[in-house]
């Protein structure tokens, strides 16, 4: 199962990576929700899958038992989950209002912050 | 989404859900529940009143502001964090109360306190997004 | 239910028993204070007068807080408080050594100052915006990246910091602001999922999250687990936030486009909790790796530091200027990183240090400057000098505190970093260090000669319309300067204190008994 879980994770950083590489702000942004996932799967797959058995430590014993995934790093990416999912959020609402404002989503063509022939400072005094 | 049904079912489901998220909310305590998924219940339901009825009905509902009541949620928590500074133990510690409430024992926690602060943060905040988006879709 | 239990249960192998001394609790009040005040702001959000009230007497306290917590923290070394009372390393451990009491305490400084100069620079759509509660919301999540003892919760305050410094720079939504904070935003998001991968790899290294239970377990794990790669992914992530040579486009990108104050808070800030977060890891988590890793880090220094001070040289908007001048300042503390031991480290918290002030007080000058000469452009500043002698007073030591010159606070932490990177035989180190201090300083002096000194061009002979003098906008900049002064003349305290940090960062000895003061639960 692990196996074909991390197989599915290096497919997922794939695809998101090669979406990041676009110019094009909308795919920026899938490549990006892609990527959170990948991660919260990594580190789900890193804390052991189990079915339904509950961590907790048996009578006589300091650690869980090698049958229980370990229930930190779920803990984790409900947290990241929340996190990534409000960033995600955010980000789509700011591509939206790029889109209204700069009316493009090509990125080679925002250069409102950086435009394209700014003056040199003045080379004498 | 003016329809007849849904301005009829409307006000029954909020409530209802309501409710449930209060539920669900004191649930949290020792079972599967909570502030968060409450919260999130709760904007649900504000959202789903102001479907039907529009956003400043919604508005007018709530009173306060839902940014407000974020914001009062997470002064809730911060301070259920705090209140156990008066009894020498760190930061987040759960202080527990059993006051008698008509011969039940009613176990009373700051965690409880600082669930309901999440749940407020939640409602709030989902709620200004939701209302904030529907009012956008208006115009 | 938790119902009341008569049944004895021996709660001290899980819990904290003894009870916890009321000066504990300096760690975790600065964060509670910022939060909680934020929150009421934003309950207020509506009453527009009432923002600064609460916001600047906040701000203080922070302040007399944080020094307050770097005296205990000088005079009694580290300490501790764990959440819950549950016993570290299964709580969340906020720790407070030297060198986070520090960063606190000067950020809190900047911060003031910064909402100081808000108070007029911020109009009230800007704090209709929510300006004041999203400043305390950055100042918990920068005190907590500071703060903290746990290695999860600093991604959970890096995120907290991130998400109120998108507000901020998105404040008013003007169409360049929204260019400026896509880039941003995406990239930082990018840097902090990448510092979570680096947290799970950890988690599953190491099977805890605790720093100190991570630095004294690191000499045990270094020959078995792939540290090194560990080590490399965090300082991709951490590098990213502080904006060093191959990731740091997105700074010159996005700090010119937000208001004034809002850039100065950033530069000052957001870039050192980058620095810190590197330092905290590399140097008192995984010395071995950083040892191994060093040349990578160097060679990045060195060319952070030399591309932003050649960027500097080339940008003709003011703010820009500024923006390259943070990158080359964290050349410089990348390079302490990278040269090690007490002395390199020292060096690079010094810099670190002198950086946030020197480079928020650069943010507001620029702003000041603009706002009296009426544009941003090289091209059109002149004569500033015969309108506002003081500003310009002000600009000549913050540009030669900047450029590191004698007699202000500059000078100090590049003699250390110089001297360290000469002992260890980096000689190419120290160059990169004097060619970016040289070619910054030709920058700075180029804009201090075009803005301040020359003659007003012909064609902008009308003054812009200024608004007059108030002192919400001189007084930040006059005690940011007065700051510069204090640390450059009297350099002893500081740079006693920052050895102390790097000392302890090296043998976190102390540290890792604050956190198990019985040698902890084995």
């Amino acid at each position: 199962m692990e196996t074909l879980f991390s197989v599915l994770i290096g497919v997922f950083f794939s695809v998101a990576i090669y979406l990041m590489q676009s110019k094009y702000s909308v795919r920026i942004l899938l490549g990006i929700a892609i990527f959170g996932n990948a991660v919260n799967l990594l580190l789900f797959t890193a804390g052991r899958i189990t079915r339904e058995i509950p961590p907790i430590i048996l009578p006589g014993s300091d650690i869980l038992p090698m049958t229980t995934a370990n229930p930190l790093p779920q803990a984790l990416i409900l947290t990241a989950i929340v996190i990534s999912f409000s960033f995600f959020c955010f980000l789509l609402v700011l591509t939206y209002r790029g889109y209204q404002e700069l009316g493009t989503d090509n990125t080679d063509e925002m250069r409102l912050a950086e435009p394209k022939n700014e003056p040199l400072p003045p080379l004498g005094y | 989404m003016n329809t007849i049904i849904l301005r009829t079912v409307a006000p029954p489901i909020t409530a209802l859900m309501l409710v449930f998220s209060v539920f669900v909310l004191l649930r949290g305590h020792n079972e599967p529940g909570g502030g968060f998924i409450g919260g999130l219940i709760a904007a649900s339901a504000l959202a789903i009143y102001g479907i039907a009825y529009g956003v400043a009905a919604v508005r007018r509902a709530i009173y306060f502001h839902p940014m407000a009541l974020a914001g009062f949620g997470l002064l809730l928590a911060t301070v259920s964090g705090f209140l156990s500074v008066f009894v020498n133990v760190p930061f987040m510690t759960g202080l527990w109360i059993y006051p008698s409430l008509f011969g039940v024992e009613v176990p009373l926690a700051t965690v409880i306190s600082f669930d309901v602060g999440v749940y407020f943060v939640v409602v709030g905040a989902i709620a200004s997004i939701a209302l904030a988006l529907e009012e956008r879709e208006s115009d | 239910m938790a119902a009341p239990t008569t049944a004895p249960i021996d709660l001290s192998a899980a819990l904290v028993m003894a009870p916890t001394p009321l000066a504990d609790w300096l760690v975790i009040a600065p964060m509670g204070l910022m939060i909680g005040l934020g929150a009421i702001l934003v309950m207020v959000r509506h009453r527009l007068h009432l923002h600064g009230w609460i916001a600047i007497p906040g701000l203080v306290a922070l302040v007399l807080l944080d020094a307050m917590l770097l005296w205990r923290v000088a005079q009694h070394g580290p300490f501790t408080m764990t959440a819950g009372r549950w016993l570290p390393p299964f709580g969340i451990s906020f720790t407070a050594d030297l060198l986070g009491a520090l960063m606190a305490l000067v950020s809190a400084l900047v911060a003031l100052a910064a909402g100081i100069y808000a108070l007029r620079d911020i109009d009230s759509t800007g704090r209709r915006y929510g300006f004041f509660p999203l400043l305390m919301m950055l100042m918990a999540g920068v005190t907590g990246a500071f703060l903290t003892g746990d290695i999860f919760n600093l991604y959970v305050w890096f995120e907290i910091l991130l998400i109120s410094s998108f507000g901020l720079l998105i404040l008013g939504s003007e169409r360049q602001q929204i260019d400026g904070a896509l880039k941003y935003a995406i990239l930082n998001l990018m840097a902090t999922t990448l510092f979570l991968i680096s947290v799970g790899y950890l988690y599953a290294i190491f099977g805890t999250l605790n720093m100190a239970d991570i630095a004294r377990q690191a000499d045990a794990h270094s020959g078995t687990a792939p540290l090194v790669t560990l080590s490399a992914l965090f300082i991709l992530a951490f590098a990213m936030k502080a904006a060093a040579f191959p990731v740091n486009f997105w700074l010159p990108a996005s700090y010119h486009t937000p208001r004034v104050v809002v850039a100065a808070l950033f530069g000052g800030l957001l870039t050192k909790v980058g620095v810190y977060a590197l330092m905290r890891v590399m140097v008192m988590l995984f010395p071995l790796q950083r040892e191994e890793l060093s040349f990578v880090i160097a060679v990045s220094a060195a060319l952070t530091m030399v591309v932003g001070a050649l960027g500097a040289l080339g940008q003709n908007d003011l703010r820009r200027m500024a923006g390259f001048a943070v990158i080359a300042g964290i050349g410089n503390v990348m390079a302490g990183v990278a040269i090690g031991g007490t002395a390199g480290v020292g060096g690079a918290i010094l810099y670190a240090l002198h950086s946030i002030i020197a480079m928020t007080a650069l943010y507001l000058l620029v702003g000041e400057a603009a706002r009296i000469g009426g544009s941003w452009s090289l091209q059109t500043l002149g004569g500033i000098y015969r309108q506002a002698p003081w500003i310009t007073a002000a600009a000549f030591v913050i540009f030669l505190a900047t450029a590191g010159l004698p007699p202000f606070s500059g000078l100090w932490p590049k003699i250390v970093l110089l001297k360290a990177a000469l002992d260890i035989g980096a000689w190419w180190l120290s160059a990169a260090i004097l060619i970016s201090a040289f070619l910054l300083t030709i920058a700075l002096g180029r804009v201090f000669l075009l803005a301040f000194w020359r003659p007003r061009p012909a064609e902008m002979a009308v003054a812009a319309p200024s608004s007059p003098e108030a002192w919400q906008r001189t007084a930040p900049l006059a005690g940011l300067v007065a700051l510069l002064f204090f640390f450059g003349l009297f350099p002893e305290i500081p740079v006693s204190l920052s050895q102390g940090a790097a000392a302890s960062l090296a043998d976190p000895t102390a540290y890792i008994q604050s956190v198990f003061p019985t040698g902890g639960a084995e």
